[in-house]
């Protein structure tokens, strides 16, 4: 497969970028910050996506999806990026819509996966407990009751929680933190008893909450996969939305540098435009060429996941590490060579800096991805 | 839709073509060639005067050759293998796969090949092309001037005409090989008061003619793989001019971007053992099996990071320029990183290797390979074009800035 897109998916990026940038520039994520919209996104863009087809990207014809690629939906997350439209689409469609249809039995798959692909239910994987991603370090105590399970814990960072209808919690039926045997996926009702849900307002102005279960029941219909096994169904879930990220990343890296060299072309100090000087320009060249590379990693990665998301691992975590490294410098960059201008909040540069900061810590930063490359590499 | 069907059957007969080509490698490639070249002496660069330093690589390039795999995308009328980018793609990586090292090494392949076979005439073609292919004329490349260097196009080597030939006077540097080199590919003046641009011509003619002399330059490395080459009134036809008289400059820019590719392609070498197994050998292993070395292994592993990362850019280039999507100038884009981190890779390699990495003459240390082969690599930044000059050609022509 060659690492351009097709003509399809060209298209495909023109209608989204169509719709976004028509409908959610980054005033339309300003304008929800200011507010304090306690939806936290466009919930009549949201309708919109699921009419295009959007919602349900990655859900099977069968269960009313499109049936694409990941490849695809890097190339919306791009878009996404490059406008840092707030949407359900990376939390419900990407990766609650892959955890169900990897994981999922049938009855599982023909409830849910239908009213993702409609736009009519959000749905969100919570994971990570402590300030940084580790998804083995999971504690949140799965304890069987009766015939299903009673939940207890707390989980931070859960993207689009306090917005969502469906919970898919990551717990321990077996073994303890650091393990990975013993981690069970499962279904939970964020409505239920015990549940308490606290939204959590981020830098970035993006939806995020910090959750609680208090002894939550659950049916044994709700476990995703199989009991104690879930480390393997996570981590190919895991690895679609660092995919993801990355390509959100990409998508706003390349704004924001796009925004620099523009401003580098039309600001004058010393009677010069500042894209004369050579000091900057170079800094700029060096910049795209690292938005190239780390593009080009995360087109592998994304197509590794389109072909066999299970060796999909090592493309994902060079890119998701690329994109991390790349998209802190194209923000850094960004601001700098703004000068004061890129210090205010007036000015859009501050909002990429900080989605930026988000991506980065979300699946993983790059020491993570990193780290995880040395250990697949055997040193 | 008509597009999937074509590239399905397209796919098909690719798959076909790598599963042939993985048999006839692994039939035909001898062991000894699948493991990378240990010093320059290792290399076949082939010549009037080349000699096989063993019997397993005379083996390997003659069947090469016959196959016209020593220049796999060149036509088959040139002694090339008629391929496809895609089926050169897929070459490619069956030959990587298996660590299987070029045949021949050559700047008439990298260089000035694709340059004739886009401004060469019938004639030039037919007599130059097939002998590169063959490894019969060793090539090398008159560019730099001593005043002439980054700031390639104020060049003052003069080509004066006289009748049907051109009278050359002037000197080159750092002209590599030019003491083993049979012909060179060569920059002159021949238009003194044009501007700059305007009045240089690309030539070419033997190294043995008359007033053509090499005197070697010594580098950091111990090697002295490069010269000062004079031009004492050298006499070649004016048949030998490629393209139009005063407009070489268009052919010198084309083989320059021909050469980054080719430098740019040493970043990305994912051959051989992995650098943190080759760290582990001297660093050790703690308990858990990783590196014992905390800040190396992390410097490794995002140098890894980094490799995978221009890997797939290295491919997406070719896909994009078989797209009809490729900026001309995005060469320069790779050369700059490639070769950054090739320098990388070896301040790595020193580094893992600590005191055993230092050995400049002794049989262990296969007479200082490895710390040779960094110094040499400090010269990647500079051949072909300095990173800055990389760096200012990204900022004018793909980023579009002003003055630059
Ligand atoms: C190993 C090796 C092999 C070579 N082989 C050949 C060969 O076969 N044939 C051949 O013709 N040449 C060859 N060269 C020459 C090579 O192309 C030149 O060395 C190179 O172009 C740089 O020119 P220079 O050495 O004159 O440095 P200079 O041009 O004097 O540069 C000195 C410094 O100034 C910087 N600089 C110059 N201009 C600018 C600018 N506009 N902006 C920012 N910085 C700038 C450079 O980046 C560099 O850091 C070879 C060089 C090496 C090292």
């Amino acid at each position: 497969m060659a690492l351009v897109l097709t003509e399809e998916q060209s298209m495909l990026r023109d209608s989204a970028r169509g719709l976004i940038s028509d409908k959610a520039p980054v005033s339309h994520l300003r304008h929800l910050r200011d507010s304090k919209d306690p939806t936290g996104f466009s919930k009549e863009l949201w309708q919109s996506f699921a009419e295009m087809g959007f919602a349900g990207l990655l859900v099977p014809e069968e269960f009313g999806g499109s049936g694409l690629g990941f490849m695809e939906a890097g190339v919306l997350m791009e878009e996404i990026g490059r406008t840092l439209m707030p949407s359900p689409f990376l939390a419900t469609s990407v990766v609650a819509a892959s955890a169900l249809n990897r994981g999922g039995n049938a009855a599982q798959k023909s409830e849910y996966l239908p009213k993702l692909a409609s736009g009519s239910l959000l749905a969100t994987l919570a994971i990570d407990e402590g300030a940084k991603h580790r998804p083995l370090q999971t504690s949140l105590q799965a304890v069987r009751a009766g015939n299903g399970f009673k939940l207890s814990g707390a989980k931070a960072l859960v993207v689009d929680g306090h917005v969502a209808d469906l919970f898919i919690v990551a717990a321990r039926t077996s073994g303890s933190a650091g393990e990975r045997e013993g981690l069970t996926l499962f279904l939970a009702n964020p409505k239920a008893k015990g549940v308490s849900v606290e939204r959590t307002i981020m830098v970035d102005a993006h939806n995020a909450a910090r959750i609680e279960l208090a002894n939550v029941e659950v049916t044994a219909d709700s476990v995703l996969g199989e009991v104690d096994q879930g480390a393997a169904l996570l981590d190919g879930v895991l690895d679609i939305g660092r995919g993801a990220v990355a390509a959100e990343m990409v998508g706003l890296s390349d704004e924001v540098f796009g925004r620099t060299v523009e401003y580098l072309k039309n600001r004058k100090q010393f009677g010069k435009l500042i894209g004369e000087f050579q000091a900057l320009q170079h800094r700029a060249a060096e910049l795209y060429v690292d938005i190239e590379i780390t593009r080009a990693a995360t087109m592998k990665a994304l197509q590794a996941l389109d072909t066999d998301v299970a060796k999909a691992a090592s493309a994902v975590a060079v890119a998701k590490a690329r994109a991390g490294t790349t998209a802190t410098r194209a923000v850094q960059e960004g601001v700098q060579m703004h000068g004061g201008m890129g210090m205010t909040d007036q000015f859009d540069i501050g909002f990429f800096m900080k989605r930026a900061r988000v991506c980065e810590e979300l699946f993983g930063d790059a020491n993570y991805h990193t780290q995880q490359l040395a250990l697949a590499r055997g040193y | 839709m008509t597009d999937s069907q074509t590239s399905d059957s397209e796919t098909a007969d690719l798959e076909t073509f790598r599963v042939e080509t993985r048999a006839w490698l692994e039939a035909n490639c001898p062991p000894e060639m699948r493991k990378p070249a240990t010093s320059d002496a290792d290399v076949f660069w082939g010549g009037r005067n080349a000699k096989f330093s063993s019997e397993p690589q005379r083996i390997w390039f003659e069947r090469m050759r016959d196959k016209g795999w020593t220049v796999p995308d060149w036509p088959k009328q040139y002694g090339g293998g008629g391929l496809s980018a895609a089926e050169h793609k897929v070459l490619r990586a069956e030959m990587a796969k298996m660590g299987a090292r070029p045949p021949l090494s050559s700047f008439g392949i990298w260089m000035l090949g694709p340059a004739l076979l886009k401004y060469g005439n019938d004639a030039q073609k037919k007599e130059h092309l097939p002998k590169i292919a063959a490894g019969l004329i060793r090539w090398c490349q008159g560019y730099s001037e001593p005043n002439a260097g980054s700031d390639l196009a104020s060049l003052q080597t003069r080509a004066e005409s006289d009748g049907d030939d051109f009278v050359i006077t002037g000197s080159k540097i750092w002209t590599s090989y030019a003491n083993y080199a049979d012909w060179i590919f060569c920059l002159v003046r021949t238009d003194p008061v044009a501007k700059k641009h305007d009045g240089i011509s690309f030539i070419l003619f033997d190294m043995t003619s008359k007033g053509v002399s090499t005197k070697p330059i010594l580098l950091i490395s111990g090697y002295s793989p490069f010269c000062e080459t004079f031009f004492d009134g050298v006499r070649v036809p004016k048949s030998h001019v490629v393209g139009t008289v005063n407009r070489g400059w268009d052919v010198a820019k084309y083989l320059l971007q021909h050469e980054r590719a080719m430098i740019s392609g040493m970043g990305e070498r994912g051959v051989g053992r992995p650098l943190g197994q080759i760290a582990a050998d001297s660093v050790g292993s703690d308990t858990l099996g990783r590196l014992d070395d905390a800040m190396l292994r992390g410097q490794i592993a995002s140098f890894d990071v980094d490799e995978a990362a221009l890997a797939a850019c290295a491919e997406r280039a070719v896909d994009l320029a078989k797209a009809g999507q490729a900026h001309p100038a995005f060469s320069s884009a790779m050369k700059y990183y490639g070769t950054e981190l090739n320098k990388r890779r070896y301040e790595i390699l020193m580094s893992a290797g600590g005191v055993d990495a230092l050995e400049w003459e002794s049989e262990r240390s296969r007479q200082g390979a490895r710390p040779r082969a960094w110094l040499r690599t400090k010269a990647n930044s500079i051949e072909g074009g300095t990173s800055e000059v990389m760096l200012g050609i990204v900022a004018k022509r793909i980023l579009d800035l002003p003055g630059a």
